[in-house]
């Protein structure tokens, strides 16, 4: 069998074009990226937020993390945003007179942490697997056995969540687990155990969702009853609260967000404006995973040109001798 | 293959001097990095995790010593055997790229001192476009230090280890071309990743391509850049004649290049981005005309046999596709939330450290080992 240089040399360069255009990918649908049939997650509901902060005392409690001080006195733990030292934040957005909550102009509140993306970035970045997703209740975990503190996550995440300790000769990336050592025991999230209002709602994503949905559909200015902590435990605990229902923007966010997130939000305002960036429906590694997948599986591309380039080198070298 | 000698003469002349003044007030700072940690020396944070140390060294730092590949390319694939006195010096200098940025990945990774588990099958994760980076470079790494081998064994007069290594020498030559394609297309692949954070002017699917074809024009620029920097430093005539031809090749993949940058953000829509007059739009650019001055200069092949006219053209495509590289990931980067980055000066000063230390095994290298053509006898 002869092959022709010109020919193979032809076949690459489609090859690499047809490679890096990155349109027709089959290899996403070969991806396991649906939603474990357990997800756990937390719904997050702004309007029943009243910014008291005590999630971010009982993150700082759970998970054994020092305090952050901002202000002149240390006194308090007033973390300005997520950290290597805080996992869960409440912040304001402002604007105008500042009166209204839940409006622009006006006020709201937003909470931040990791998202528990249904494919997230940050797993596919890795090249240890130090980022991994649990298969059971779909938890996003870090193992700082494996990582080797390369920050791609940081990249890769749409979000902005997996933080670095940037002070330590010993650094580790630092982010949200869901509290992942309390539910293995039987627990929930410690945020969502705090959450004296219901904002901050554990339970399976699954039920999040339908949750969320009947909030979307309520009368603004309607009182209706919310479950407090823990959506599953709402007939054990028997913990409801009825609030006035708020005027909702009309879409729940991380429902398709990058593939969908386990964590999810209502609010008064626009995402955007709390600081949510708006996302396509799929993720991002997704489209690098794909382009990669379509060159490497298997390995058979890069075999083939090896076998091409290893004859032609050799004919190449040969005339010299 | 013995057509290359040594030059000789001495080894700590001025220029050599500096650039280990250079080297050692770096290792005091790169101290500092591993006793207090990386934000003690540089400006890097949670929103631009990746700074010159990534950029710069390794994105840019290997796409300058791809001249190696470049060469490889053109001699062994293409058939060119004439150009066979420019692989030698060319595969040095990659040599010395590719060792030095993986050597600065090490002061760049947090947690360095677990760094061999990329190359553990048991942590590998294979969706991961940077273990295909890792593992490419580390591997030819190695690759190119045994195709170069046979240089160093020319000074140790082993020559049946050198006839040896010869008549396998055609597999690594082959793995050198094969590499280089993978790792410098996957080091686009990997910005695709930071989706909207990367500006649409920097952000698509071409990614993969154009950093493989901007490697290339790098590659053949480099060679250019190399060979008349060291002629005139060693006072040996220039191989003008040989470069005029290489830079022949480099016209086509130019064009090719610029259609598919340019025609690919205006189908996109995102053209009109580039004249809006702040750093981002500007920067490109500048970038892009960088490269259509190379192109002006190359397209006319009188000039082509101009020393200076060849040299200015090839300092042209390093800035303009080391621009490329560097807005893709740093100043085209925006996560957003008001986060800056700007490197401190000890991270500057790391970085020109390594570029001083490649600089010093190039000198001492072709000093001591059969590099660079013997032109009393060519």
């Amino acid at each position: 069998m002869t092959i022709r240089r010109r020919d193979f040399l032809k076949g690459i360069v489609a090859g690499t074009i047809l490679a890096s255009t990155g349109k027709p990918v089959p290899a996403a649908a070969e991806r396991d990226d649906r939603m474990p049939a357990a997800a756990v997650g937390i719904l997050y509901d702004a309007t029943l937020c009243i910014g008291c902060q005590a999630c971010m005392v009982a993150c700082k409690k759970a998970n054994d993390m020092e305090y952050e001080h901002s202000g002149p006195d240390e006194i308090w733990d007033n973390p300005r945003d997520l950290s290597s030292k805080t996992l869960n934040v409440i912040k304001k957005f402002q604007h105008g007179d500042g009166l209204t909550k839940d409006s622009d102009p006006g006020y709201a509140f937003v909470k931040r942490h990791c998202m528990h993306c249904v494919d997230p970035s940050c797993v596919s970045a890795c090249p240890v697997s130090a980022m991994t997703k649990s298969p059971v209740n779909g938890v996003v975990n870090y193992n700082k056995k494996a990582c080797i503190g390369c920050r791609y996550c940081q990249i890769a995440c749409p979000f902005n969540i997996p933080k670095f300790e940037w002070d330590s000769p010993f650094p580790t990336i630092v982010k949200c687990q869901l509290c992942s050592h309390l539910l293995a025991k039987g627990g929930i999230s410690a945020c969502c155990s705090a959450c004296p209002t219901g904002a901050s709602l554990f339970g399976p994503v699954q039920e999040l969702m339908v949750e969320a949905k009947r909030r979307l559909g309520m009368k603004p200015g309607v009182y209706y009853d919310f479950p407090v902590s823990n959506i599953a435990g709402g007939a054990g605990t028997g913990s409801f609260q009825s609030h006035k229902a708020a005027t909702y923007v009309p879409e729940l966010y991380g429902e398709d967000e990058v593939g969908g997130t386990q964590v999810l939000m209502l609010s008064g305002v626009p995402f955007d404006k709390l600081g949510l960036p708006e996302l396509p429906d799929r993720s991002y590694a997704a489209l690098s995973d794909g382009i990669q997948y379509a060159i490497y599986k298997g390995m058979v591309y890069p075999i083939v040109v090896l076998a091409g380039l290893i004859y032609m080198a050799r004919k190449q070298d040969e005339p010299k001798k | 293959m013995s057509e290359a000698k040594p030059i000789g003469g001495r080894i700590f002349t001025w220029p050599f001097m500096a650039c280990l003044a250079v080297v050692l007030i770096a290792v005091y700072f790169l101290a500092q990095r591993f006793i207090y940690g990386l934000g003690a020396v540089t400006n890097m944070n949670d929103g631009y995790p990746w700074g010159i140390w990534i950029a710069y060294d390794v994105v840019i730092g290997t796409a300058l010593a791809c001249g190696g590949y470049a060469m490889a390319l053109l001699v062994y694939v293409f058939n060119r055997g004439e150009y066979h006195p420019l692989v030698r010096p060319a595969m040095m200098a990659s040599m010395f790229g590719y060792t030095l940025a993986g050597v600065s990945v090490f002061f760049d990774i947090g947690r360095y001192w677990q760094g061999y588990n990329i190359f553990l099958p048991g942590f590998a994760n294979f969706r991961s476009v940077l273990l295909e980076v890792a593992l490419c470079i580390g591997t030819y790494v190695l690759v190119l230090w045994i195709e170069f081998a046979p240089a160093i064994l020319e000074k140790l007069k082993a020559d049946r280890l050198k006839a040896r290594l010869n008549r396998i020498i055609f597999v690594f030559i082959a793995l050198g071309v094969l590499l280089p394609t993978m790792h410098q297309s996957s080091l686009g692949t990997m910005m695709l990743a930071a989706g909207y954070k990367l500006s649409p002017l920097w952000q698509t699917g071409f990614l993969p391509l154009l950093f493989l074809v901007s490697a290339l024009m790098i590659g053949y620029a480099v060679v250019i850049f190399e060979s008349t920097i060291s002629c005139v430093a060693f006072r040996r005539p220039l191989e003008t004649d040989l470069l005029g031809r290489l830079a022949g090749v480099i016209p086509w993949i130019l064009v090719i290049y610029l259609i598919i940058r340019i025609e690919d953000v205006n189908l996109r829509g995102y053209l009109p981005l580039a004249f809006s007059g702040d750093l981002r739009s500007n920067m490109f650019l500048l970038e892009n005309t960088f490269l259509g001055l190379a192109l002006l200069i190359l397209l006319y092949p009188a000039n082509r046999i101009k020393p200076r006219l060849l040299f200015l053209s090839a300092v042209f495509i390093m800035c303009g596709a080391g621009l490329y590289r560097i807005n893709t990931y740093l100043v085209g980067f925006d996560p957003g939330n008001g986060w800056q980055y700007f490197p401190s000066v000890q991270e500057i000063t790391i970085t020109f450290a390594i570029i001083a230390a490649e600089i010093m095994a190039y000198i001492w290298f072709v000093k001591k080992l059969p590099v660079l053509a013997d032109l009393k006898h060519a």
